[in-house]
C-alpha cells in the first residue's frame, strides 16, 4: 500500500469527502493519517466540522479501532517562509522578502513554485521519522487539485529541476519527484457516473501515465440505489396505464378510474421512470468506460441526506470493505 | 387515508425564489456587451455560457462565446473542435444573428501580448526564455490572467454585440478577479527592481538600510533558485520591462470593463450545499468589488409531476403493495385484492372496467402473473417517487439558506436533464429551460 495517497477528480465528484474518507479508513485500527489540503478551501474543516485549520498539523478525527487522522491545510506563503527557515535560518529576512513582495511572487506568480512548496511539504511528511526512526504518519492523503490540472502540479517538480539546474530548489525538487514517481505514490480519480467526469478521468489517467506517474484506483461516487432492475424497467416501457392505476389504488391512494387520484399519478410517475431509465442506461454505459481502462473500481454511494460526520465513517468502512485500505 | 386530502398543486413547483431572473431580457439589451458566468467547478457553467450564447444569438445578436477548457463533448457540440484562440463562427444557429465560439490558447494569448508590446528583436528574447516559456504554458495563475486578457482584446475589437464568458476553474473561483490587482503590485513591487537594477535604489536616502538588506536578498534568492535560473529571470524580467507597463494598462482597463454599466455577472450553481456556498460567496465578492451581478442561474433542479403526493405516502403505499403481494403469494389467491373495499371508499369501481382494461396488459398465461408484476413495478413506482421527492426537499432546503442570506438575487432555474448536452438543440433545450422561470418537468417525455 502506497503511503503518499493523492485523491484527484472533476470539480464537483467529491473529491475532498472520497480524500477524507480514504485517510479515516487508513487509519482505521491503530493507524495514523495526514489528510493534506492543498487548495485552501477548507474543505476539510467543514467535512469534519471543525473551525477552520490553520498550517498546522491537527488531530481532527479518530478512526475505529484507535486510529487518528491529523490535517493539514497548506499555505503556500507559510510553506515558503517554513522552507526559508529551514534551510537558511531565514527569521526577519523571511519577513523582509515577504514586505519586498518576493513571497508574493514566489507564491502566486513565479512559475510553479507554489506547486514545489504544496507538494514538497507533502512528500516531507510522507517522510518525516521521530526520534525511535518509525514514521511519523502512516500514511499521507492529499486532497489534490482537480483532474485538469493534477498531472501538471504533481508534474512541477520535474519542470522547476529542469529550470533551475543546480542550487536547492533543484535538489528539493528532484527529492519529491523521486517519491512522486515511485511505488511509495498512488494518484487516485474520483468520477461520477456521468458522461463528462467520465470522460475527463480517461484523459486524466491518460495524462498521468505519460508523465510517469503512479495512477492508483477510480473511485466512482454518489452511486445511486438501484430502484427498478433492467425487467423492471422493460415493464414500464409495456404496461399498462390503467394495471399501474389499479396498483396505486389498491396501495390506498385514490381511485383508478380515469380523473381519480391514483389514475392521476400514473403519467407523473412513469415519466420519472423513464428519466430514471434514461439514466440507468447512461450509468451503464459509463460504467462499461470505466471498466475498460484497465484499474481497479471501486464505488462509494450516494448518501440521501449528503455528506455529514457519521456519513464519511460510512463512505470510510465501505472503503475498507472494497480493500482500498 | 383518501388521496382527497392532498392540495391539488400538479405541475406546479414549490416555493418560487424571492426574485426571478429573467434571462432573455439581459440577452436582449444593447447596452450589455459582457457577460460572465462565474461559479465552482462541475455546476455546468461552461454549458450554461454555450446555451446563453446560442439563445442571444438567435434572438439576434452577435455574439462571441470565449471558454476555457471546456470538456470535449461540448465543444463539440459547438463546432470547435481544435484549440485555436481564434472565433469561429458557429453553424446551425437559427435566425440572424450569429454565434462564434472560441476556446482560451493560453500561451498564445501570452505571445501576442509580448509580441505587441516588444519589437521584434525584445519580442524573440522573451519567448525563447525558459522561465516565459513554463510561465506562459499554463502554471496556476496564467490562465486567469490570459482570460481577462483575451476578454479585454475581444472587446477592444468591438466585433461582437456581446461577449460571454466562462471563466476558468480556479483553485479560489474568483482568481481572475485578482489577476489584474496581484499583476498590479507585483509590477509595484520592489523585487522587480530588485531583480533588474539593485543599484538603482541606493542613491535615495533612507534607502540605504533596505540596500543591504537587498544585496544580502539577492544573494540569498541567487542561491535558492541556483544562479542559472535567477539569471533567466533576470533575462526574463528585464526584457519584459517595456512590456510590463502595456501589460499593466491592459490588466487595469479590463477590470474596469468588468465594473462598467455594460457588463453583467452570473453566478451558476446547482442546488447542491457547497455549490451554493460557493455561490453566496461569489455574490459577496462581486458585491465588494462593485462588480455588476445579474442573478444566479441554478442548474439541475429537480422537479416532479406528482408532487402532492409526498414521499412518505408514497414508501408507505409501495410497502403496501409489497405487503400484499407476499399475502397473495402465501394464500394463494391473487384475486382476493380485487374486492373492491380495497379501493378508496370514496370511489366507486365502475363495473366492467377491470375486465376491459386487463386487455391491454398483454399477460400470458405463462408468464409471471401480470398483476403482482404491476404491483410489484407499482412499488417501485412510488419508490422512485420518494426518492424524488427527498431530492426535492434537499434541494428547497439548500436554496432557501443561499435565498436567505441573499434575497436580493434574482434567480433563474434550469430543469435537470437526464442526459449531456452534444448538439446545437441540446444547448437550445437549455435556454428554454433557462429563460423558462418556472421549468416544467419535459412533457415530450412522458
Amino acid at each position: 500500500m502506497s503511503r503518499l495517497q493523492v485523491v484527484s477528480g472533476k470539480g464537483g465528484t467529491g473529491k475532498t469527502t472520497v480524500a477524507a474518507a480514504l485517510a479515516l479508513a487508513l487509519a482505521t485500527e491503530g493507524k495514523r493519517t495526514l489528510l493534506v489540503e492543498v487548495e485552501g478551501r477548507q474543505g476539510i474543516a467543514q467535512l469534519f466540522e471543525t473551525e477552520a485549520l490553520p498550517y498546522e498539523e491537527r488531530k481532527i478525527a479518530v478512526a475505529p479501532g484507535g486510529g487518528e487522522v491529523y490535517a493539514l491545510a497548506i499555505d503556500p506563503e507559510l510553506a515558503l517562509l517554513d522552507y526559508l527557515q529551514m534551510f537558511y535560518k531565514l527569521g526577519s529576512a523571511g519577513r523582509a522578502l515577504k514586505k519586498l513582495g518576493a513571497i508574493d511572487f514566489a507564491t502566486t506568480i513565479a512559475p510553479g513554485l507554489r506547486d514545489v512548496l504544496l507538494t514538497g511539504k507533502a512528500c516531507e511528511a510522507v517522510r518525516r521519522k521521530d526520534r525511535s526512526g518509525r514514521f511519523v504518519y502512516d500514511y499521507v492523503v492529499m486532497d489534490a487539485p482537480p483532474t485538469g490540472r493534477v498531472t501538471r502540479f504533481l508534474n512541477v517538480n520535474d519542470e522547476v529541476a529542469g529550470l533551475a539546474k543546480i542550487g536547492p530548489i533543484h535538489n528539493q525538487a528532484q527529492a519529491v519527484m523521486r517519491v512522486l514517481k515511485s511505488p511509495e505514490t498512488a494518484v487516485h480519480l474520483v468520477t461520477l457516473l456521468e458522461e463528462m467526469p467520465v470522460q475527463e478521468t480517461a484523459d486524466g489517467i491518460a495524462e498521468l501515465r505519460a508523465a510517469r506517474l503512479p495512477v492508483g484506483r477510480v473511485v466512482v461516487n454518489m452511486v445511486r440505489p438501484e430502484v427498478l432492475d433492467p425487467d423492471g424497467l422493460e415493464l414500464v416501457r409495456t404496461v399498462a396505464r390503467s394495471s399501474v392505476a389499479r396498483s396505486l389504488s389498491a396501495a390506498g391512494l385514490g381511485g383508478a378510474r380515469r380523473g381519480g387520484h391514483a389514475e392521476r399519478l400514473v403519467d407523473p410517475l412513469l415519466t420519472q421512470a423513464d428519466e430514471y431509465a434514461e439514466r440507468y442506461a447512461l450509468e451503464h454505459e459509463q460504467r462499461a468506460v470505466l471498466g475498460e481502462l484497465g484499474l481497479p473500481l471501486h464505488e462509494l454511494p450516494l448518501l440521501a441526506e449528503g455528506v455529514d460526520l457519521a456519513g464519511l465513517y460510512e463512505l470510510a468502512s465501505e472503503l475498507r470493505k472494497q480493500g482500498m485500505s | 387515508m383518501s388521496a382527497d386530502k392532498a392540495p391539488a398543486q400538479e405541475g406546479t413547483r414549490r416555493l418560487s425564489p424571492v426574485r426571478v431572473l429573467d434571462v432573455d431580457p439581459l440577452l436582449d439589451d444593447p447596452g450589455i456587451r459582457i457577460v460572465v458566468c462565474c461559479g465552482s467547478g462541475g455546476v455546468g457553467k461552461t454549458t450554461t455560457a454555450a446555451a446563453l450564447g446560442l439563445r442571444a444569438a438567435e434572438r439576434g445578436r452577435k455574439v462571441v462565446v470565449l471558454t476555457i477548457d471546456p470538456a470535449r463533448r461540448l465543444a463539440q457540440s459547438m463546432g470547435i473542435d481544435s484549440l485555436d484562440n481564434t472565433p469561429r463562427r458557429v453553424k446551425g444557429v437559427e435566425g440572424d444573428g450569429e454565434l462564434h465560439a472560441m476556446m482560451l490558447d493560453m500561451k498564445r494569448t501570452f505571445d501576442e501580448v509580448v509580441e505587441a508590446h516588444a519589437d521584434a528583436e525584445r519580442a524573440a528574447t522573451i519567448l525563447s526564455n525558459p522561465f516565459y516559456q513554463s510561465l506562459s504554458a499554463g502554471f496556476a495563475g496564467t490562465q486567469e490572467y490570459m482570460a481577462m486578457e483575451k476578454l479585454g482584446q475581444l472587446r477592444a475589437r468591438d466585433e461582437w454585440d456581446l461577449i460571454i464568458v466562462d471563466t476558468p476553474p480556479s483553485r479560489s473561483a474568483l482568481d481572475f478577479l485578482d489577476a489584474p490587482k496581484r499583476l498590479g503590485s507585483f509590477l509595484d513591487g520592489r523585487l522587480i527592481r530588485l531583480l533588474t537594477a539593485p543599484a538603482k535604489l541606493g542613491g535615495r536616502a533612507g534607502m540605504k538600510f533596505l540596500n543591504v538588506g537587498m544585496s544580502m536578498m539577492t544573494g540569498t534568492i541567487g542561491k535558492l533558485l541556483g544562479g542559472q535560473l535567477l539569471k533567466d529571470v533576470q533575462t526574463f524580467v528585464a526584457a519584459m520591462d517595456t512590456t510590463f507597463g502595456g501589460f499593466r494598462t491592459r490588466a487595469d482597463a479590463t477590470y474596469k470593463l468588468l465594473q462598467a454599466p455594460g457588463t453583467s455577472f452570473l453566478v451558476v450553481a446547482a442546488p447542491e450545499r457547497d455549490a451554493l456556498r460557493e455561490a453566496a460567496y461569489f455574490v459577496e465578492r462581486l458585491a465588494a468589488e462593485e462588480m455588476p451581478l445579474a442573478g444566479l442561474v441554478l442548474n439541475r433542479v429537480h422537479g416532479s409531476g406528482a408532487a402532492q403526493l409526498s414521499a412518505e405516502r408514497a414508501l408507505a403505499a409501495a410497502e403496501n403493495l409489497e405487503e400484499t403481494r407476499i399475502v397473495d403469494q402465501d394464500g394463494g389467491k391473487a384475486g382476493l385484492r380485487n374486492s373492491p373495499d380495497t379501493y378508496g371508499s370514496s370511489e366507486a369501481t365502475a363495473p366492467g372496467t377491470p375486465a376491459a382494461d386487463r386487455d391491454t396488459d398483454g399477460g400470458s398465461p405463462t408468464g409471471p402473473d401480470p398483476e403482482r408484476s404491476a404491483d410489484q413495478l407499482t412499488a417501485g413506482l412510488l419508490r422512485l417517487h420518494a426518492d424524488r421527492m427527498h431530492l426535492l426537499s434537499r434541494e428547497q432546503r439548500t436554496r432557501d439558506r443561499f435565498a436567505s442570506l441573499h434575497p436580493e438575487v434574482a434567480v433563474a432555474e434550469v430543469a435537470a436533464l437526464p442526459g449531456d448536452v452534444h448538439d446545437l438543440a441540446g444547448l437550445r433545450d437549455i435556454g428554454n429551460r433557462l429563460a423558462a422561470n418556472r421549468p416544467e418537468l419535459p412533457e415530450a417525455e412522458a
